[in-house]
């Protein structure tokens, strides 16, 4: 059986300066029907306009898509409370909830609403959550995906991460032989997806800031340019140059402090890892060697970092002490580990891991030096782990299209997400939304 | 089982039409110069010029005028997986483009390296440069003076061949030689 929602839409539609249209699908393809059985209530109303968009919807599929809730069929419900005096427990354990949510919009004026929303723990009686908001119509997806976060956090004890953004890359070939690379930032659902960046050049590696205001990101400015880094304003769009290089600028990582910028440079010939203070413009160099050094990443407490190097033959994980010092091989399982980046824990890794069958998504695992395999691609790459670490999202190909994927940290849940036209590559996730 | 949702997602795929009205909205940068040795404004969102046909002009070899053997008829060096290393091939044709450009010094010459799509697009970006690098070394060694030489790279940003196979890739793990 196949079930297909369609979600919204319309009022993007309105938009002046809309002639083109794409639309992003999340394709569940395992483990999204188990987890704990939840009954998130339609939310009442009250008041003249309803907003365009609803709260329900948003919320059931950031549950249904994390895999960890069993959404319980409205048509099941022997009641619908909006307000925590109407809720009737018995109602609920009578089909089977362990949760339940339940909430009202009032409308309070022109295009303004109070949003409530309260959760129960449906066998102990006992409310886990109340929370309420005042918002415009245009911030409903907002306010819903911090219910989500709140349900996520209540029932599993870990952060959500639904009211967080995506970016990403897409290339489309245009005409003859040019190709067209945007930048796009969306909602962690793919919704409102926006274009930040658009280029005859590829764009790679982009990387946000601690804050969520900037992307740092690799492109070219001209055709016998090199690579070379951008910062970018997310709601001004004003980007300016990082460095004025001769050689490759490229793989920046941001501080957990969105102080200082981690990144790879060529300025003596070879690619070595250096670390600017933003502010001070000052540049340090971290990494001196021969072999290809990049990718680097900083450890969530910022004291470490970690790169690819091909120093031991092929290119596997090091680590090194952010005031420098020797570097240590972390990774041995495989014959090529690369472009790692540490998950909230400070002890997991997600990379790209190579055993022979092709380029795959894992966790590596510092404390027991361990690889879990999470993907079963031949080209799958630039892995970024949800800012909770629940999720993964990379890229891989279907077909010969390049296409986003996302997969829970313990490999029970896969999604495809994908455009209609062209291809997507080089996620990442945001660390929380501006 | 398998569920599918579909999101209608819709992407502001912004303008098509360069320079209409959407390209001056709030958050988008634009880079609509491709051209050669033309530093592309970076936050300018104009008029919508298009250089591309300029940026073409690079890659094309006179090949009407191309003797076979002749090593200076080839502009492009292959390399093995992962290998900066050129082969008796490559090292020959790299010797007979050093040689001519060392006997005209007022030219310049761009060397692009490029590198299959396995392994990661930093890894790959690095390795290309590596490439370029070691062409750049030779042409330096033959005499062509180091200010006359520009070693870039595209990493596996810029395939020939877009086939996921043994063939394409070693099509794509080159170094051009452009002038």
């Amino acid at each position: 059986m196949k079930t297909v929602l369609t979600g919204f839409l319309a009022l993007l539609m309105s938009l002046v300066g809309l002639n083109a249209m794409a639309v992003l699908t999340i394709e569940i393809t395992e483990g999204g029907d188990s987890g704990i059985p939840i009954a998130v209530v339609p939310f009442e109303f009250e008041g003249g306009q309803k907003p365009e968009q609803g709260l329900r919807s948003v919320i059931a599929a950031d549950l249904h898509r994390s895999g960890r809730f069993e959404l319980l069929p409205t048509g099941d419900f022997l009641s619908r409370p909006g307000h925590p005096d109407q809720v009737r427990f018995k109602d609920w354990r009578l089909i089977k909830a362990e949760a339940l949510a339940v909430g009202q919009i009032s409308q309070s004026g022109d295009d303004r609403y109070d949003v409530t929303f309260h959760l129960f723990d449906v066998f102990k009686e006992k409310q886990l959550a109340g929370y309420r908001w005042s918002v415009q119509g245009s911030q409903m997806r907002e306010v819903a995906h911090q219910i989500s976060d709140h349900i996520y956090q209540a029932m599993t004890g870990v952060p959500g991460a639904f009211d967080t953004r995506i970016a990403y890359v897409t290339m489309e070939n245009s005409s003859g032989n040019e190709r067209t690379y945007r930048l796009m930032v969306a909602d962690s659902d793919g919704h409102s997806a926006q274009e930040i960046l658009r280029t005859n050049f590829p764009i790679l590696s982009p990387a946000w800031s601690p804050s969520g205001n900037q992307l740092a990101y690799v492109s070219f400015a001209s055709r016998t340019s090199g690579a070379m880094i951008w910062l970018q304003d997310i709601q001004t769009g004003t980007r300016s140059k990082l460095l004025d290089e001769r050689g490759t600028a490229s793989a920046p990582a941001w501080s957990p402090d969105g102080r200082r910028l981690a990144l790879t440079l060529s300025r003596d010939g070879n690619s070595d890892i250096y670390v600017l203070d933003i502010a001070k413009r000052k540049l340090r160099r971290l990494t001196r060697h021969q072999a290809i050094d990049t990718e680097a990443a900083w450890s969530p407490n910022g004291r470490y970092i970690v790169f690819t190097s091909d120093r031991t033959g092929r290119p596997q994980i090091h680590r090194m002490s952010i005031t420098g010092g020797p570097a240590e091989l972390l990774t041995h399982e495989g014959r090529e580990n690369a472009r790692a980046s540490y998950g909230p824990d400070g002890n997991s890794m997600v990379l790209v891991t190579n055993r022979g069958k092709g380029y795959r998504i894992g966790v590596f695992y510092v404390d027991s030096g361990k690889v879990d395999v999470l993907t079963d691609g031949t080209l799958d790459e630039s892995p970024t782990f949800a800012p909770n670490g629940a999720m993964i999202l990379y890229a891989t190909q279907r077909g010969s299209q390049g296409v986003l994927a996302a997969v829970s940290a313990d490999g029970r849940v896969k999604q495809i997400l994908k455009l209609h036209q062209g291809e997507v590559r080089e996620p990442a996730w945001s660390s929380r939304s501006p | 089982m398998r569920r599918l949702f579909t999101f209608s997602l819709v992407l502001l795929l912004g303008v098509m039409l360069a320079g209409c009205a959407a390209s001056k909205k709030k958050g988008v940068a634009e880079v609509e110069d491709s051209s050669v040795n033309v530093q592309a404004d970076a936050t300018s969102s104009g008029l919508g010029s298009d250089g591309t046909s300029s940026s073409e002009a690079l890659v094309t070899t006179e090949s009407g005028s191309v003797i076979e053997d002749d090593p200076l008829g080839k502009r492009v060096v292959y390399f093995e997986f992962d290998s900066s290393a050129l082969t008796p091939e490559a090292q020959n044709i790299v010797e007979a483009h050093a040689e001519y450009l060392a006997g005209n010094p007022g030219m310049a010459v761009v060397l692009e390296g490029h590198a299959d799509e396995r392994g990661t697009r930093e890894y790959n970006l690095a390795l290309g440069e590596r490439r370029s690098n070691a062409v750049a070394e030779l042409f330096q060694v033959m005499g062509v003076a180091p200010d006359a030489i520009r070693s870039i790279s595209y990493g596996e940003e810029r395939p020939i061949a877009m086939e996921h196979d043994e063939s394409a890739w070693s099509l794509n793990r080159r170094v051009e030689i452009l002038y």
